[in-house]
């Protein structure tokens, strides 16, 4: 199972390691990274996988948002299959 | 790989534009609860439902947090209560409505709709008297939605109904006068009801559903919104096609939950229902999109055809984007619930007549309108003749869900709070249609030929 990991808000030092440091404590492994400016916003997009992970996603979500807050960024954690649904036929 | 634009489009359809889905409802069959004791139908009514819809409320907010989608209201649909009440010797339809309501909040869910009768040719037994009871069972419950199919195309209008349900609905307003009028926003009159309509106040389980099946309505004025303000100047051939796509994702995400809600639950997907449901949250409106496509305002000349071009492409995005649509699809224009047509039905650019002429061409009706406190039962059951008959004639569905505003007038407002919003009371014609209505009888079912 795969999820993707959007972070998006002002560009700052240790994003990719905070994040990166939630995904291994739980045994979550990044596939794929990218990473843009959007708006003058900085985004990150890492697909994950998440079959491994050793909490339920839903809890996993919920610590990533509280995390992006602390550091005032915009975390999400949303099932791949949103995504595909959504964009391919 | 996904691509990185697609995936930021869907982040800020949620976060930014109110992407959600409306509904998940759960339809249940209560025909195998009849008995000819209401004690014990109610109590067989009581534990089917709570023993089918005992998980929904939790599945629903897991897929909410694990698919990343808002999932605005958890329901329940049952058969028209009027069919079960029928088997009781005692047709005590205000005792059947509380059991109902005891039942919702056991399950969890924001509306339980069924409180229902299907009267389009003629009253059977039990419907006289769930209808009757209805302003009673809206006033001392608050999950329960209500509603009464009066006119089909196949069957014609069921005038005796029409006359009935004016005074229904006046009387729901009066016993709950002191809570803003709440009852008749619970009340729908329907032409062509769908069996299968996951949105309340009009949802029911119709008798050739399965025994429990799941139902779910998408949403996302706001998101139509957003892609027309980013096209710029295109014509309408280019909005209509952007409108489709547009459509066509948003019930893509509905028929993802839709079939994870019925996995999980163990229970058939029935319908997706393709409807852009607004709320009165800002960007969240239908009205606004027609003011996006060139209109000052929502109810000036061209209203009608913005609509009807709205209309028909969400139908036609949504369509391929789902394995079963139903349900009432399309645009809907409740004004209290809609930003945008609050804001115009305060300065006075939309009317009651235009929304009526809308009504021709959107997915419902008359709906969440709220008339003078004094307007007389037979003014609204006129109301309702007509909206019925645009249905009966084009073979859609039409509805009414008008609130009389018991003690208010024109330009005074009701506030109803959540998802039915608040509005100001709108002017009717006071010349009288009394003689009219209270002929009763029915109107017969329309050609279905010689189509002009």
């Amino acid at each position: 199972m795969r999820a993707v990991i959007t972070v998006i808000g002002k560009d700052m030092v240790g994003i990719l390691a905070k994040v990166s440091a939630e995904c291994s404590n739980h045994n979550i492994n990044v596939l794929e990274v990218t990473q843009s400016i959007l708006q003058d916003m900085f985004a990150m997009i890492m697909m994950v996988d998440i079959t491994k992970s050793d909490i339920p996603f839903t809890e996993f979500s919920d610590m990533l948002q509280k995390a992006g807050n602390e550091m005032g960024l915009s975390i999400h954690a949303m099932h791949e299959d949103i995504f595909n649904a959504m964009h391919t036929i | 790989m996904l691509n990185a634009r697609d995936i930021l489009e869907t982040i800020t359809m949620i976060q930014d534009e109110h992407l959600d889905v409306r509904t998940i409802t759960m339809g249940i069959s209560l025909l195998d609860c009849c008995h000819s004791d209401i004690d014990v139908m109610c109590g067989k009514v009581y534990d089917k439902i709570t023993r089918y819809a005992k998980d929904l409320v939790r599945t629903g907010e897991q897929i909410e947090k694990e698919l990343g989608i808002p999932i605005i209201n958890k329901r329940i649909s049952v058969t028209p209560a009027a069919m079960i009440l029928a088997s009781c010797d005692n047709k005590d339809a205000v005792k059947l409505a509380k059991t109902l309501e005891k039942a919702a909040v056991a399950c969890g869910v924001n509306f339980l709709g069924g409180f229902s009768a299907l009267v389009q040719k003629g009253f059977g037994p039990g419907d006289r008297e769930l209808i009757e009871a209805i302003p009673e069972a809206l006033s001392v419950t608050d999950h329960i939605c209500s509603s009464v199919n009066i006119g089909s195309t196949k069957t014609g209008i069921n005038m005796d109904a029409v006359g009935l349900m004016g005074k229904v609905v006046r009387k729901s307003a009066e016993l709950t006068a002191d809570r803003d009028c709440i009852g008749p926003a619970k009340l729908v009159v329907f032409c062509n009801a769908p069996e299968d309509n996951p949105f309340m106040a009009g949802a029911f389980h119709g008798a050739g559903e399965p025994d429990c099946v799941i139902n779910v309505g998408v949403s996302g004025p706001g998101v139509v919104r957003a892609a027309l303000a980013k096209a710029g100047d295109c014509d309408l051939t280019a909005v209509a096609d952007l409108i489709k796509k547009t459509a066509f994702k948003i019930t893509r995400m509905g028929q993802l939950v839709a079939t994870e809600a019925s996995r999980r639950l163990g229970v058939p997907f029935g319908i997706v229902d393709l409807s852009l449901a607004p709320t009165p949250a800002i960007g969240d409106s239908v009205a606004h999109i027609l003011e996006e496509m060139g209109l000052e305002c929502c109810g000036c000349h061209g209203t009608t055809a913005a609509l009807a071009l709205l209309n028909d492409a969400v139908k036609k995005g949504g369509v391929m984007a789902s394995s079963h649509v139903g349900g009432l699809s399309g645009a809907f224009i409740p004004v209290t619930e809609d930003a945008g047509m609050i804001d115009a039905a305060r300065c006075g650019c939309l009317t009651l007549n235009k929304l009526e002429a809308m009504t021709a061409v959107c997915s419902v009706g008359l709906d969440m309108i709220n008339i003078p406190g004094d307007t007389p039962a037979e003014v609204i059951s006129a109301i309702i003749a007509d909206e019925a008959a645009i249905g009966m004639v084009n073979s859609k569905t039409t509805a009414v869900r008008v609130i009389p505003a018991i003690g208010k007038q024109v330009g005074e407002e009701l506030s109803f709070g959540g998802l039915l919003g608040s509005g100001p009371v709108m002017p009717l014609s006071t010349y009288s249609p009394a003689k009219f209505i209270s002929r009763g009888g029915r109107i017969p079912a329309p050609m279905q030929s010689l189509k002009n």
